[in-house]
């Protein structure tokens, strides 16, 4: 696994950048990553980090755009107007949680 | 007595109550499989019954022979589990007591959870395989459709046979070119994926085929809704795709009793241990087949090896030992290609899907990530194995772990 450094954050990631230890996490670093891919951190974001944090911290793996609509209350349209194109990957980078499962 | 109680008379309830009918002893425990009705659907078919390959006689039979003559079985629908009180209700008011039971009732399409699917472009315009129903109304479409846009769109994952969309594209793409209407048919494939397929050496292989084939690929496409007036499928982020046939897979979901009875997670699937399938909730209570949330294909294949396992640790867990076996996830799907071609991928939770041979090094016979007339012969030959060694538990000649052996790696 590399280990890269960020804005002073060293963080270890998997070959797509996606963080791998949840502890190296801090609202902080989910700003650098939310720059990284540009995007401007709004309070309708943090709903969704805070609620992606505290669900696999319960559940142990990523939730899907559908549990984020489903649990966290935010439809999978809005997901798609705050993180563009790629909703799941996206709100799983800045989070700092691995790639919600392709799904085999 | 003790009471083992099995909903879902399918693949995985069959084999496992079956086997397990072997393995638990006749004084000791009734075993009773619940099921709506007494056809047991090979859908393996449905794929190639499109294309005129079968009909619908050749992959219905009864439940009941395939069954040990001292197995029950139940006909009625599941209304709710008190999982609390280990009771289930069947419609009508009947109760049946268990001290274990196995969550076998599969997965299903749901074309009403995507606006716009059902109504009245629905088998008209807009088609789906994975029913008896959807096949046949299908395969009369096909018969006179005399050309224009095909669109093969899968809404969501997972889904059951993952790789069944990419063959319905595959062999489409040489039913009209057989009919010699290739030319006046364009092709797309669009998929919620961001490539063919998820595992990264397959999704290159199976989108060069496409490629090969002039089928043009739409990633990333979250639907949003289909607008049946002007044929187009709709994504989230409003991309909109034209068709005049719309091929489509519905959103998958597990059995509404599952949700009913507070059992299942989004999609109604059971959240289990993913070496051992046993509840993560209720320590009596296992989910086998596609009725439950592991991390891998939905696909006979998985049902039937992980059955494997499962059988022991059943075994095991009801006389008070430890659960000495560990699934490893292993999938193993022929996708046919085509032209009387097909090829073969074998994986599991932690190896991606890689070239080779299949099941013995060099020897093969089956090649593994690449085409054959090998292959296909294998996938049309497994119809009898299901009926005759596979649903009666008679072992397969195939391993049950996944193995590394006849692989090739670093590619």
């Amino acid at each position: 696994m590399p280990v890269i450094e960020l804005n002073g954050h060293q963080i270890h990631v998997d070959d797509e950048g996606f963080l791998t230890d949840f502890e190296e996490w801090d609202e902080d670093l989910a700003k650098v990553l939310a720059a990284a891919i540009d995007i401007d951190l709004t309070d309708e974001h943090w709903k969704i980090i805070r609620f992606l944090r505290a669900d696999y911290a319960s559940q142990g793996q990523t939730a899907t755009t559908r549990r984020v609509q489903a649990v966290g209350g935010v439809p999978v349209k809005k997901q798609f107007e705050l993180f563009p194109k790629k909703p799941g990957k996206k709100m799983a980078y800045v989070a700092g949680l691995p790639k919600p499962h392709g799904c085999v | 007595m003790r009471n083992l109680v099995i909903l879902g008379g399918g693949t995985g309830g069959t084999i496992a109550a079956n086997r397990l009918r072997r393995r638990l002893a006749r004084a000791a425990w009734n075993v009773t499989v619940v099921d709506q009705d007494d056809d047991h659907l090979y859908q393996p078919g449905l794929l190639l019954l499109p294309f005129g390959g079968y009909n619908a006689e050749d992959l219905i039979r009864p439940r009941r022979r395939y069954l040990s003559d001292d197995v029950d079985l139940v006909l009625a629908d599941v209304d709710q589990v008190d999982a609390d009180a280990s009771q289930v209700r069947l419609h009508g008011g009947q109760m049946l007591d268990y001290d274990y039971l196995v969550i076998a009732t599969g997965t299903s399409p749901r074309p009403d959870q995507t606006p716009g699917m059902l109504g009245d472009h629905w088998q008209r315009s807009i088609f789906d395989f994975y029913t008896l129903g959807g096949a046949e109304a299908l395969r009369r479409r096909l018969a006179t459709w005399t050309g224009g846009r095909l669109v093969v769109h899968v809404v969501e994952m997972p889904i059951k046979c993952p790789v069944a969309p990419l063959e319905f594209t595959f062999l489409a793409d040489a039913y009209f070119a057989e009919r010699e209407l290739r030319d006046a048919v364009d092709i797309t494939y669009v998929t919620p994926l961001d490539g063919a397929f998820t595992k990264p050496v397959a999704a290159g292989r199976l989108g060069g085929m496409l490629d090969d084939r002039g089928i043009a690929l739409e990633t990333d496409f979250i639907v949003d809704r289909v607008d049946g007036d002007r044929h187009m499928l709709v994504s989230m982020d409003e991309r909109e795709v034209p068709y005049d046939l719309l091929v489509t897979v519905p959103l998958n979901m597990g059995a509404d009793y599952i949700a009913r009875s507070g059992l299942g997670d989004e999609l109604n699937y059971v959240p289990v241990d993913k070496h051992t399938l046993q509840s993560k909730r209720h320590t009596n209570i296992f989910a086998i087949g596609d009725a439950n949330d592991i991390p891998t294909s939905k696909a006979g294949s998985v049902t039937h090896f992980s059955v494997d396992t499962f059988v022991d640790n059943f075994v095991d867990h009801v006389h008070g030992r430890p659960m000495s076996r560990s699934f490893d996830g292993h999938a193993n799907c022929f996708v046919e290609s085509g032209r009387g071609n097909a090829m073969l991928i074998d994986f599991n939770y932690d190896t991606e899907p890689l070239p080779g041979k299949y099941p013995l090094p060099l020897l093969g016979p089956f090649t593994l990530l690449e085409e054959s007339h090998l292959n296909h012969w294998g996938k049309l030959g497994f119809r009898w194995a299901y009926w005759n060694v596979l649903l009666p538990g008679h072992p397969m000649p195939v391993p049950t772990a996944m193995s590394m052996a006849g692989k090739q790696q670093g590619v």
